[in-house]
This record gives C-alpha cells, structure tokens and sequence, in this order.
C-alpha cells in the first residue's frame, strides 16, 4: 500500500522560493521532498505569468518567468528533490520527533523539518461562488474537459470569456445538442479569429451567445444538473435548461489545509521571525510571498534570502547537537547528497 | 490626510487614513482588509475585486482594457466593481466607500 517516503526537509511548494529552498537545504547537506498542487514547477511564475520578463532577479536582467524556473530546477539538480505534482498537502502532523505530511493523491511523506513556501495557497479551479455548485461536481459541472465526447448529445451551458470557453464553444458546437455561452460582455479575451469562428456560429444558430449574463444559482436533483439560472447587472434573469456546466473563470489559489495546522495566519500569510521565517510552531518554517513580517517585500528577492535563513535555522532541527560550519560557496563547492 | 471607508463582508465598517499617490489596495492591506490581493498589484488576478460605493463610481478613475480582462475572472460582479490595485489614492476619493466582496 503507500509507501512513507522519508526526508530531512518537506517543502510545500514548487515556485521559484520552494525551489530555491531545496538549494539552501542542499548547500547544508539536507535531503528535500516538495508538493506542489499545480501539475508544472514554477508556481506563480508558471501559473500567472510564464511569458513576463522580471527584471529585478539579480545578475538575470529582464529574464522570462519560465526561464527563471528553469534555471533554478539545473540549480537544485546536484540535491536530487524527488518533487511530487499534482498533489495538495492535506495534513501535517507531529509523532514523536517527526512531521507526517498526506497529500491529496494519498501520498505520505516524513520529515523532520517543514518549509512552507506555498504563495498565496494552492492552485485550483476559480469557481463561482455558488452555494450548490459543490453538489453537482464530477457529474454536471467541470472545471476542465478530458473527452469532447462525453458531451455528445447533451445540453452544454459554457460560462466564461476567455480562450478556454471560446476554443469549447467551437469544439462543442459539433457535437453537443445545445451550447450556451455565458458572459459579462461583449468582449472575449481570446484569439481574434476564434472569437470571429464563435461569432459566427452563433449567428448561424449552432450556439446561443448568452450576453451580458452572469451566473446566478444552479438548481437540480443529486448531483444531476437541470437549471444554470443567469442575471444581468439589472436584474433580468433567465433560466437555461442544461445537462452541463463548464465553468472557465481561470485559476485560483486557496491556503485550504494550512488553515487548520495551527499557524499564526492573518489574511492568508503566515507569521514569521524574519532572522529564521520560524512559524510559532517548532519544525516548521514559512517563506516567500506566504511569510509576513513587519515591512515584508513580497518579492522574490526576498524570498531568496528567506530560503537561507529558514535553511540554516532548519538545520539544528534536523541535526540536533551538530555544529553549523557556515561556509561560502566557494569554498565548499556543491556538496553532493 | 484622505480617508477612505471599508465595508467588509460581514458588513463591519471600516474607516482608514490614505496616502495620496497610494493605491487603495496598498491602503487596504496595511489595515488588514480581508482582502487576497494575490499578485501584489501587477494586474495578473482579480483578487482585490471591491465594489465602489455608486455615488463614487466616476471619482474612481478609467478602467484600462486590462483590468475590465480580469474582471471577467471575478464573480458578482456589480456595474461598480473595480481591481482596487488600479485606483490611486487622491483628493478627488477623498470619503470613498468600497464594499469588499467575500474572500471565497
């Protein structure tokens, strides 16, 4: 059955902080697992802005997000992190001297040291706020499409205006009986000539642009969906019968489980001393943009230099009674794990 | 001083001093707004969504093509929503009320 992977530091997060971190944790002969919800390193950097040159990263002037991350993966290469995707960090908990960490995919890790670098939480689907939208999950509303032809036949609300839900619209238009597309505006921030494809079959009757609506409520039995009710700004409200929602409002992030661990959290960051980034929980550590501190930078500047003090605290954690020889990298080169 | 009022989701009115120059975003957080506002500012997600008060709707200044993109992104929307990381503090604000929509 699963198997408990053993480490000396689990790191939440793959961004460029969490990345880094297994660098800091290498230099000083620590061994890394990291967790990271999304199913690609990089974090923000990947997620957000993939393609925006940073310009503050120094000696790397006006360098690409991805290529950022890029980098930093040869840089943790030496260490050998063993990097789990895909997966959230559901619970951690303390037996005896150790950390249990469980993921979502049932994966469990030990550690005797925790470096949280998880942003503003875990990626996921931005869902409309909809008191029953949870109900009708895995059945009649997806936040992603896996097989176009589960949806022959069947009767498609598509809400949202940009690339996903215009591309579904066009894929859809083919196969599905009906296809609605719900959006606030008249503009959708896609390819032009994807809009114009759209367009057209709508004035050609083979999808219905439903404009400017917004969701309102879904109604239904079970997890079977029946009405996606949709409002205008002023009120107007209609009811679209539907088998499916495909909601496409993009990515959000969520603390979800770190919520419950006991950390000092206000707004979504976790309070740290900035000499360690220690947590007020012992063994576990915060940094990068999820670490505050009196006159935080949320920059990744400085959450470079929070991997390094969250490292060498770490370390008298998971060498108890063993001296710290600080060294420069110069002179000790990269250790090898 | 510029003041500006906060009205939280639980309806708990909030009323803070500005720095003219700042953007309310900034002023938010430094007064512990319930309030994401994950990408610091650098118009790349909707989580500093705030609905302006009507009657200070037009004081709030131009929403730039950008912002009206992210906006798509948010949910309940109102004809007043603005990412409150695109409004700059000033004179012209001065006693603006803004609603902040529930974190989810």
């Amino acid at each position: 059955m699963s198997e408990v992977h053993t480490t000396d530091v689990a790191i939440i997060g793959a961004g460029p902080i969490g990345l880094f971190s297994v660098f800091q944790c290498g230099m000083l002969k620590m061994s890394c697992h990291v967790i990271d919800a999304l199913p690609a390193t990089g974090g923000q950097c990947t997620a957000l802005y993939p393609e925006k040159p940073l310009f503050d990263i120094p000696a790397a002037p006006g360098i690409n997000a991805v290529d950022l991350i890029e980098r930093l993966e040869k840089q943790i290469e030496p260490f050998k992190p063993v990097i789990h995707l895909n997966q959230q960090v559901t619970e951690l908990e303390k037996i005896d001297e150790h950390w249990y960490l469980s993921t979502s995919s049932g994966l469990k890790i030990q550690a005797k040291a925790v470096i949280i670098a998880a942003g503003t939480g875990a990626f996921g689907p931005n869902k409309p706020p909809l008191d029953s939208i949870e109900q009708f999950e895995g059945n009649s509303v997806h936040y992603m499409v896996q097989k176009r032809e589960d949806f022959r036949g069947q009767r498609i609300v598509i809400a949202g205006g940009g690339d996903s839900a215009v591309d579904w619209a066009l894929s859809l238009a083919d196969v599905a009986a009906e296809v609605y597309v719900i959006h606030r505006r008249d503009r959708f921030r896609a390819i032009p000539e994807s809009v114009a494809q759209m367009k057209a079959l709508a004035d050609e009757g083979k999808i219905e642009l439903v404009i400017p609506y917004q969701l309102a409520s879904l109604e239904g039995e079970g997890d079977k969906l029946k009405t996606v009710v949709v409002k205008t700004l002023d009120g107007d409200e209609r009811r679209i019968e539907a088998d499916h929602l495909l909601s496409f409002f993009g990515l959000a992030t969520k603390l979800g489980p770190i919520n419950d661990w006991g950390l000092d959290i206000l707004n979504g960051v976790i309070k740290v001393e900035p000499s360690t980034c220690a947590t007020n929980i012992e063994g576990i550590f915060a940094v990068g943009d999820i670490a505050d501190y009196p006159h935080k930078l949320k920059l990744i500047l400085s959450g470079f230099s929070e991997a390094a003090q969250a490292a060498h605290a770490a370390y008298l954690i998971v060498n108890p009674g063993q001296a710290l020889n600080f060294e420069h990298s110069t002179t000790s080169g990269v250790p090898t794990l | 001083m510029t003041t500006l009022t906060f009205i939280k989701p639980d309806g708990e009115k909030t009323t803070v001093e500005a720095t003219n120059g700042a953007t309310v975003m900034e002023v938010a957080k430094e007064n512990d707004m319930p309030m994401l506002a994950a990408c610091g500012g650098s118009l790349a997600c909707a989580t500093c969504h705030v609905i302006v008060d009507e009657a200070w709707y037009e004081k709030s200044g131009e929403v730039c093509e950008a912002e009206e993109d992210l906006l798509d992104t948010a949910h309940g929307l109102t004809n007043t929503s603005r990412l409150c990381c695109q409004m700059k503090v000033s004179d012209d604000v001065d006693g603006m009320v803004m609603t902040l929509p529930p974190m989810g």
